[in-house]
């Protein structure tokens, strides 16, 4: 291994010197400094974004972009597969129920304080989708019934409530007794 | 495939076309705070400000007077080894002449951001301020200016216990605003 | 060294927008795509992915690298996020460079994308994090006291007047006219320029480079393989970078000597001994009209203080005697903070190799030095290319 070559210290040459200041009182050393950061973000949906939520708001559809090559169909619609990097140009339209691939039961919300009932997401395999989609599970009774498998149905928004956004899909419930 | 592509993808839009439903889009507010410890140098510096004075650090290897204070030499990359104190008076370095705020709105009268080189600190070391009761186009590198300190009550301990730095005549003195105690050379 | 050549042997760009519809991920993709396509290489032929983005507060997306990386083919790869300010555009390069430099990627594909139309109010407001959190954001500062403050002191330093600094905005935003992605191309005189609205006295609203969002990728390739894909690769030649402190207040603005030595440190690895003389083309970052004449002077193209008078003698002039910012530059292609540098990369590459349409530089060129800046008005990142 090359061995480093010491440097010698360099002292500049001395000037006046000040005259010092006493020293600190015997409080502490530190204070804390509040502070925040003020900003707004600010999101397009993306040419993605647009097939997809265009779909669900007009049509109350779930449209997702297929890549034959990687054999993808991917959920939301995405332009490019970031497998092949592709331009994805086939539309594919999935149903709006699958199967739960994992479910988590939530008893805290995002600032830490405890839920009178517990927030249930799951992530969604959709009929006819590679990808998996997180959303909320709505309704759930008995919490043995939410297993990995248990097929879920979308419940969407009428017509007339959809805005273009994911909350367009109030949620999911479990298809009938399983 | 040689030269440069002859298209260039992206869809420009325009803020009127955020509107009206056809843009699908979502916003977030994060809720960012912090709770920054200000540190040996850093505290001293406050607590002093709230005394009416400028506090510095000395490093003898490097034989720099440093406002603002720090507790290492960031040249020699040692520990340095005094408080010093400062003057509150300086030699504007540079200035400018604002007229927008810092959320983008036009101001009428412009602020004038400096960086003000301290008396006793090694020249050419400054921070950064804000000139007052001067006409803006009465400012000059190289112009000779004095804290004017808000009063004792009114200091928190910041930068801003210093209201601004106004124009001082060559050889003039600082602590315009209040009496502050005089230089001590103990230990 | 020991160390292999690479060369630059792709580039695309998106356009540079004030507001993209499309997501940061999807501008990270078009850029490379179009690197790519320009190279007819496919994702699975590159080794490795080097990222370059700002701050997660301006695209409002924390975890940035992550999120972009599908968008530039860091699916599965290895893949390494750089940031340094306005300097990443061409950090970014030298990181991706010695990836490939080293031996251990053959090829390397690098991006640096930014979308600041997300940050509300206005993009602005992010950059009030730079000023130190308890010594001046008190303060209310804004990003452009610091320029303004470095300006004024470049000018008073050497007695430059503020229409000598007005004849790069003219200059730069009349080249991006020929540039397919610019956002700002127009043309101007130098008294339109002054006429515009004062920001922060010395700065008027057309000496500025606007908020933008874009994309910008390329790609690397190690010398055998490089001559396999073309009979023209652009050799990176020399890197450089170097930070000063943040202790701006402490130093004096009117030079910018962390640029100086960026510049030697990619010279010397270059072979480069009197830059005047052996550059034939330059890209300097220039994010406000001074800044342009600033860097120049630290890239030793113009000796301190003299860079006004070169531009006014026509220099720096497309079909003058050292072209800068033939591009159009910040000033008039756009400012996506990390994306801007790799503009200016991309510019090189088609430059030297001819293929740089209506803004092509007479003469052939046959080296030419690329730089970006930023942070604190900190950081120098040059990298040199040839077409040796």
């Amino acid at each position: 291994m090359k061995k480093v070559k010491k440097t010698r210290a360099v002292v500049a040459a001395p000037v006046a010197p000040p005259q010092r200041a006493a020293a600190p009182a015997p409080t502490r050393a530190s204070g804390v400094w509040p502070g925040s950061i003020p900003l707004e973000s600010f999101y397009t949906a993306g040419l993605g974004g647009q097939i997809f939520f265009q779909a669900l708001k007009e049509r109350g559809e779930l449209v997702g972009t297929r890549c034959k090559g990687c054999k993808q169909v991917y959920v939301p619609a995405r332009v490019f597969c970031e497998r092949c990097f592709v331009e994805l140009n086939e539309q594919v339209k999935v149903k709006a129920e699958g199967t739960l691939a994992s479910f988590t039961f939530s008893f805290y919300d995002r600032d830490g304080a405890r839920l009178g009932e517990p927030l249930v997401l799951g992530l969604v395999k959709l009929e006819g989708a590679t990808t998996v989609l997180l959303h909320r599970l709505l309704k759930v009774g008995d919490p043995a019934r939410v297993r990995i498998g248990a097929r879920v149905k979308a419940v969407i928004k009428p017509k007339a409530e959809r805005v273009g956004s994911i909350l367009d899909i109030e949620g999911f419930v479990l298809a009938q007794a399983g | 495939m040689a030269g440069q592509p002859k298209s260039v993808r992206g869809t420009p839009l325009e803020a009127k076309d955020l509107h009206g439903g056809k843009t699908f889009t979502t916003s977030y507010v994060p809720r960012i705070y912090y709770a920054w410890d200000t540190g040996e140098a850093i505290g001293r510096y406050l607590e002093e400000l709230k005394q009416g004075r400028l506090i510095a650090r000395f490093c003898h290897r490097c034989q720099r007077t440093m406002i603002p204070p720090r507790m290492f030499c960031e040249r020699c990359f040692r520990a340095n080894d005094d408080w010093v104190y400062v003057q509150d008076t300086g030699r504007v370095n540079t200035f400018s002449l604002c007229y927008v705020s810092w959320d983008v709105q036009r101001l009428e009268e412009p602020e004038i951001p400096a960086v003000i080189e301290i008396d006793g600190a090694t020249p050419g070391t400054g921070i950064m301020h804000k000139l007052g009761n001067v006409n803006p186009k009465d400012v000059r590198v190289g112009m000779r200016v004095r804290a004017v300190w808000k009063p004792a009550a009114e200091r928190t301990g910041s930068i801003t216990d210093i209201a601004y730095f106004e124009p001082m005549e060559e050889g003039g003195k600082g602590g315009a605003a209040k009496a502050r105690p005089a230089k001590r050379s103990r230990g | 060294m020991g160390m292999r050549r690479v060369a630059v042997v792709g580039a695309g760009m998106t356009k540079f927008m004030r507001r993209a519809l499309e997501t940061p991920k999807e501008l990270a993709w078009q850029a490379s795509k179009a690197a790519l396509d320009s190279c007819e290489l496919y994702l699975e032929d590159m080794d490795g992915v080097v990222l370059g983005t700002a701050p997660d507060a301006f695209d409002g997306l924390h975890m940035k690298g992550e999120y972009l990386s599908d968008g530039c083919g860091g699916w599965k790869k290895p893949y390494l996020r750089c940031y340094v300010g306005g300097g990443t555009g061409v950090y970014a390069i030298a990181q991706a460079w010695f990836h490939v430099a080293s031996g251990l990627f053959d090829t390397a594909l690098v991006v640096c994308e930014e979308k600041m139309s997300s940050c509300l109010p206005h993009p602005q407001a992010a950059f009030l994090t730079i000023f130190d959190n308890i010594t001046e954001q008190p303060l209310k500062p804004n990003l452009l006291w610091i320029f303004a403050l470095e300006q004024n002191r470049y000018m008073s330093r050497h007695g430059i007047t503020n229409e000598e600094i007005a004849r790069v905005a003219v200059k730069n935003k009349r080249n991006a006219l020929d540039h397919p992605s610019a956002q700002l191309g127009a043309k101007l005189t130098v008294k339109e320029v002054l006429a515009s609205e004062i920001m922060a006295w010395p700065v008027h609203r057309l000496m500025v480079s606007p908020t933008s969002d874009g994309a910008a990728a390329v790609v690397l390739a190690a010398e055998d393989v490089a001559r396999g894909l073309t009979d023209k690769p652009i050799w990176i030649q020399g890197v450089g970078w170097c930070l000063d402190t943040a202790y701006w207040t402490n130093r004096d603005l009117y030079y910018p000597e962390y640029v100086e030595k960026a510049a030697w440190m990619a010279y010397r690895m270059a072979g480069v001994r009197e830059p005047r003389k052996e550059i034939n083309i330059a890209e300097p970052y220039d994010p406000f009209a001074y800044k342009e004449l600033h860097h120049l002077e630290g890239l030793q193209l113009a000796p301190k203080g003299k860079a006004p008078q070169l531009l006014a003698d026509g220099v720096f002039d497309r079909d003058g005697d050292l072209p800068a910012c033939p591009s159009g530059g910040l000033l008039g292609v756009g400012n996506p903070i990390a994306a801007a540098g790799t503009m200016k990369i991309c510019e090189l590459f088609w430059q030297l190799r001819g293929e740089a349409g209506k803004r092509q530089v007479p003469g052939k060129p046959k080296r030419g030095v690329a730089q970006a800046w930023g942070d604190l008005m900190q950081v120098g990142t040059v990298v040199v290319m040839g077409t040796e």
